[in-house]
């Protein structure tokens, strides 16, 4: 027995240490992965950023080097504190915030410690750096803005959240990535692929030389240069138009689908979102409640299309033989409908044929002419399904599709909608009237209704509207040349578009004309209504127009939306009419109204509901 | 002719194989732990690599020289070399050099031997011959009471030289004098050492005194032939004073960072922040080590791959922590296969051991089975972070000339020992 002690006690050690081996080695192992393993430092060599240019190729972003301090916290050693605060110009305090956010988020892998230092800084540090350990200098790209237009168009790159972190092994922490605009939507082209370098360390933490004769680095790939459809000049014009001014035009070159110019208002400067002072900047534009900069409203304000809507409306009655061009209605300045329903109308009255009716935008003339389309089916409820189909293939009622990644569905209502709304009453064509003038459940955004002018345009068919035009000479994405194809056949655009041509000539936009310039419009006003201390309250209308030039062969279509700007053709008419004409003909003759516009401010309109006391409304 | 030829073929080949494997790759693993950049000059006898070729060359003539001696002559001068090992470890202390606050070394021109690794043979020798003698009883106090002493002397001049390390191996002559009849009362007896040592530095001294006491009372009243309950009141007696008594030893015996070493091994300390601070400083060995260790999978970086064993991120890797290179360059499968051949090894050594005819070659077979299980034991223990950090040599694997020598001298005896087996009777 005595032998077998040690015998049985060599076993069972032997035992116990494959066991321990197990548990390390396979059960638990940290098997080889070079970007987990802290033996190797990785350092990243970050390509630089493509470029963006507009499409006649004016540069528009650009970059410039910043340097940020990284911290490893595991590495740092007790340093002068008092000295590497005032090089980095922060306090003890947010010193050992910092510090234990970085620890709390790893000892071992680096933060940022301090992002952007100017060059002046980093001169300064970088001489000093040594003494230093475990903090070092990340050199990053910024974007420089060769521009001060556009900031909602060309948004802006910031430090990728950790939701991006987590779900996308290509960013760490710190990296620069597209956070709105042209940059989001092509991050992946801009940002190239970041090389690196991986580097054998040792336990004091000192480089020994590349890992392995560095055959598993990589050398960074370039981001590609792209040209965005936006047309520099003309965004600047429509920005200076806007000023003081708050909505969106957004204009399209109806050939194409390419968005010329995206303008919300009131913008920002892009310069704010660069640098140090960015968190402070973002957070001062975030919190501005009133005029919401960040806000881009030529993409997300839904409105009532207003007049606008008319064309449409009319489109569709011809289409479904509800109406003919020579369909005529009797307006005596009250529409009646119903037993007791009236709709006012502003034409002047008279006899209305549809070229006349879009003209003098009778409201009249469109009641009739959707109370003929609903009616032409025995069920409303399939009219409806029939009428909301049309519209919705002029891009409505849906996300369009375009390269930018905000956006609003718009609402255009379909026989379910109002069955679900009147479940026990048999609606009809008079119940929903309103819609004929754009007025009742359809809602739009400006780039929808910039793109209806569009597809008008093109009698019946449009691009998906884009901002790429080009990305380093590769082709763009297929869905952009592709054509839609509207429900309304060719024919019927040409009365529709008389009509809106007569809008110019005699109708509610005859004091805008340009000279030399064919154009066909669309004022619209839209009623606007707010809540305030619970009660539903009218504020000043808002000022819409839609537009096209030239009348044939058209060059632009641009929707206009100013809020709270009263009657169509007062501001929106005014500002389509400038900006039509700086783009036709680079300049603009029309002085005196492009005065008006651009002294003319809302700010009072604005500050209305806000202001506590009574206030009179469409002055 | 023919009895020459014959006699070559008596040694133990089993042992001999597993011997040359372990010292293969043990020189394998400290080149990759201590070669420095891409490109490797074997012959480069500045570096640990180098000089360990040397001293593996050198070990090949110190075995032919320990075969070709007469095998009595170890037996009968086994005394003289006992004395003359002792004496080159009290020579330390006035000629001694200082290495990492242990002086265990002497410093003869570049190169440096540590006395201590030969005295383990030494020891074995003089044990194997006391315990052999005619006269001598194990089961009787008397003899029990000399063969400490021969066990305590080296010991404890090694502890004096600040090598508590070294020290502990020698605690791996109790199972030889287990086998060769030590009263079981002394087994009993190291296990509740150790239990209640465990015990209550873990779970405090008053639950360990209450528990032991009343196993102790029940074993005694459920025994049949009762033994006198005085005997028994005066176990549980020591035991108590030993439960209390420990923590008093722990705190003041024991030095600060052999403290911490057990306090972290038994999870003492209950503060994760001041946990994770200790791990940092003093177990950052360890936890270099089994992240080594780890990141070797099942299959291993391969020889020279490995980024942490590249980065020298486990200070001391070459020498005390050579597994964890077997660890992440050759993975789960080279881990085992060291392990398995020092399981193998072992068990054969003590297989020759039982079927030694003189009571001298068993003793000392035994000797050597226990020492090198020890050393086992305690340094991939260690290095896997199951047992305190105890820093001795793997044997054969670990660089280090005494070393090697120690070990080789150590084997081979017995390996000539065995080969004169039939011819005794």
């Amino acid at each position: 027995m005595r032998q077998l002690l040690l015998f049985i006690l060599i076993i069972i050690v032997g035992l116990t240490f494959i066991t321990r081996l197990f548990y390390l080695q396979v059960y638990n192992s940290e098997a080889h992965n070079l970007f987990e393993d802290n033996a190797i430092r990785k350092v990243y060599d970050y390509p630089k950023r493509g470029f963006v240019y507009d499409r006649n190729g004016v540069l528009l972003v650009s970059n410039q080097p910043s340097y940020d301090v990284m911290i490893i916290p595991r590495e740092v050693k007790p340093l002068d504190t008092l000295e590497f605060c005032s090089l980095l110009k922060i306090d003890k305090e947010q010193f050992i915030k910092i510090y234990n956010k970085s620890y709390h988020y790893s000892p071992r892998l680096p933060s940022v410690f301090v992002s952007h230092l100017s060059k002046e800084d980093y001169a300064a540090l970088q001489e000093k750096m040594r003494k230093y350990e475990g903090f070092y200098i990340q050199k990053r790209s910024l974007r420089d803005y060769q521009t001060t237009i556009g900031a909602n168009v060309l948004g802006y790159i910031a430090e990728a959240t950790q939701y991006q972190i987590d779900n996308d092994p290509y960013y760490n922490m710190g990296d620069l990535v597209g956070k709105q605009g042209v940059e989001l939507s092509y991050e992946n082209e801009l940002r190239g692929i970041k090389g690196i370098k991986f580097i054998q360390k040792d336990r004091f933490n000192r480089d020994i030389g590349p890992y392995k004769d560095g055959i598993y680095d990589t050398i960074p790939q370039q981001g590609k240069d792209i040209t965005i459809s936006i047309d520099a000049k003309l965004q600047e014009y429509g920005e200076k138009l806007m000023q003081n001014k708050h909505g969106g035009i957004v204009a399209i070159e109806p050939s194409t689908g390419e968005i010329l110019s995206l303008i919300s208002a009131p913008t920002y400067n892009p310069n704010l979102l660069v640098g140090r002072k960015r968190s402070k900047n973002f957070t001062r534009l975030y919190n501005d409640t009133l005029s919401r900069p960040l806000i881009d409203r030529g993409l997300l304000r839904m409105h009532e299309p207003g007049s606008p809507f008319k064309a449409l409306v009319a489109l569709v009655a011809l289409q479904e033989n509800a109406i003919t061009p020579q369909t005529t209605v009797s307006c005596s300045g009250v529409y009646h409908y119903g037993r007791k329903g009236t709709m006012g109308c502003h034409c002047g009255g008279g006899r209305r044929d549809l070229v006349l009716g879009i003209a003098k935008s009778c409201n009249s003339y469109f009641a009739n002419a959707f109370r003929k389309s609903i009616d032409m089916y025995p069920d409303a409820s399939h009219s409806m399904d029939v009428w909301s189909n049309h519209m919705k293939s002029f891009g409505l009622g849906n996300f369009l599709g375009y390269d930018l990644a905000i956006g609003k569905k718009g609402n255009i209502p379909d026989g379910a909608y109002y069955d679900k709304w009147y479940p026990d009453f048999n609606w009809g064509a008079t119940t929903i009237i309103s819609n004929a003038i754009g007025q009742g459940e359809v809602l739009v955004t400006p780039i929808q209704l910039a793109n209806v002018t569009a597809a008008i345009a093109n009698k019946g068919f449009y691009f998906i509207p884009h901002i790429i035009k080009n990305i380093d000479g590769q082709t763009i994405d297929e869905k952009f040349t592709t054509k839609k194809q509207t429900t309304i056949d060719e024919k019927h655009f040409d009365p529709v578009i008389q009509g809106l041509f007569d809008v110019y000539n005699y109708g509610t936009a005859h004091f805008l004309q340009v000279p030399g310039i064919d154009i066909c419009g669309k004022t619209g006003t839209a009623e606007n209504f707010t809540i305030i201390d619970g009660k539903r309250t009218q504020l000043t209308d808002h000022s819409i127009f839609i537009a096209f030039a030239p009348k044939d062969n058209p060059k632009i279509a641009i929707a206009v939306f100013v809020e709270n700007g009263y009657y169509g053709a007062r501001w929106a008419g005014r500002i389509a009419s400038l900006m039509i004409e700086k783009y036709l003909k680079g300049e603009v003759t029309l002085t005196q109204m492009e005065k008006l516009v651009l002294e003319k401010s809302l700010e009072e309109e604005y500050a209305k509901p806000y202001s506590g006391t009574p206030f009179t409304i469409n002055k | 002719m023919y009895r020459e030829t014959n006699r070559h073929f008596k040694f133990d080949w089993m042992t001999i194989i597993i011997f040359l494997l372990l010292i293969g790759f043990g020189w394998l693993n400290i080149l990759s732990a201590s070669h420095i950049g891409e490109t490797i000059d074997y012959l480069d006898f500045t570096q640990p690599y180098g000089k360990q070729l040397v001293f593996i060359i050198l070990t090949f003539g110190l075995i032919i020289l320990i075969l070709s001696i007469e095998s009595k002559f170890y037996e009968r001068f086994s005394s003289i070399i006992y004395i003359v090992s002792m004496l080159s470890l009290i020579g330390l202390f006035i000629f001694g050099k200082n290495v990492n606050g242990a002086t265990s070394w002497y410093a003869i021109g570049g190169m440096t031997i540590q006395p201590s690794e030969f005295a383990k043979a030494a020891t074995a020798l003089a044990v194997a011959k006391y315990i052999s003698d005619l006269q001598t009883d194990i089961r009787t106090f008397k003899d029990q009471i000399q063969v400490c002493i021969i066990i305590i002397i080296p010991a404890i001049l090694i502890l004096l030289q600040n090598d508590a390390g070294s020290t502990v191996v020698y605690a791996s002559f109790f199972f030889v004098l287990y086998r060769e009849g030590l009263p079981k009362a002394y087994l009993i007896i190291a296990l509740l050492l150790v239990c209640i040592s465990v015990g209550s530095l873990k779970f405090g001294a008053i639950i360990t005194a209450i528990t032991t006491s009343i196993m102790i009372l029940a074993y005694h009243f459920t025994r049949k032939s009762k033994p006198m309950f005085l005997k028994t009141l005066s176990v549980i007696i020591a035991c108590i004073i030993l439960s209390f008594g420990i923590k008093f030893l722990y705190q003041n015996i024991l030095q600060p960072h052999q403290q911490d070493r057990i306090s972290l091994w038994l999870r003492l300390e209950k503060d994760p922040i001041k946990i994770a601070q200790m791990r940092r400083d003093i177990l950052y060995n360890l936890y270099e080590s089994e992240k080594a260790i780890s990141s070797g999978g099942l299959t291993g970086r391969g020889f020279l791959e490995g980024t942490r064993t590249t980065g020298k991120f486990v200070p001391e890797q070459h020498t005390d922590y050579i597994f964890s290179t077997v660890g992440e360059e050759w993975g789960f499968t080279g881990s085992i296969f060291v392990v398995i051949l020092f399981v193998l090894l072992l068990l054969r050594i003590l297989h020759l051991a039982e079927l030694q005819k003189s009571q001298f070659s068993r003793v000392y077979g035994y000797s050597v089975a226990s020492i090198l299980f020890f050393h086992f034991m305690i340094n991939i223990g260690m290095v896997m972070g199951l047992i305190p950090t105890i820093g001795i040599p793997l044997p054969f694997f670990s660089y280090g000339g005494s070393g090697l020598w120690g070990f080789t001298i150590l084997l081979f005896i017995f390996i000539k020992l065995d080969s004169n087996r039939i011819n005794e009777w």
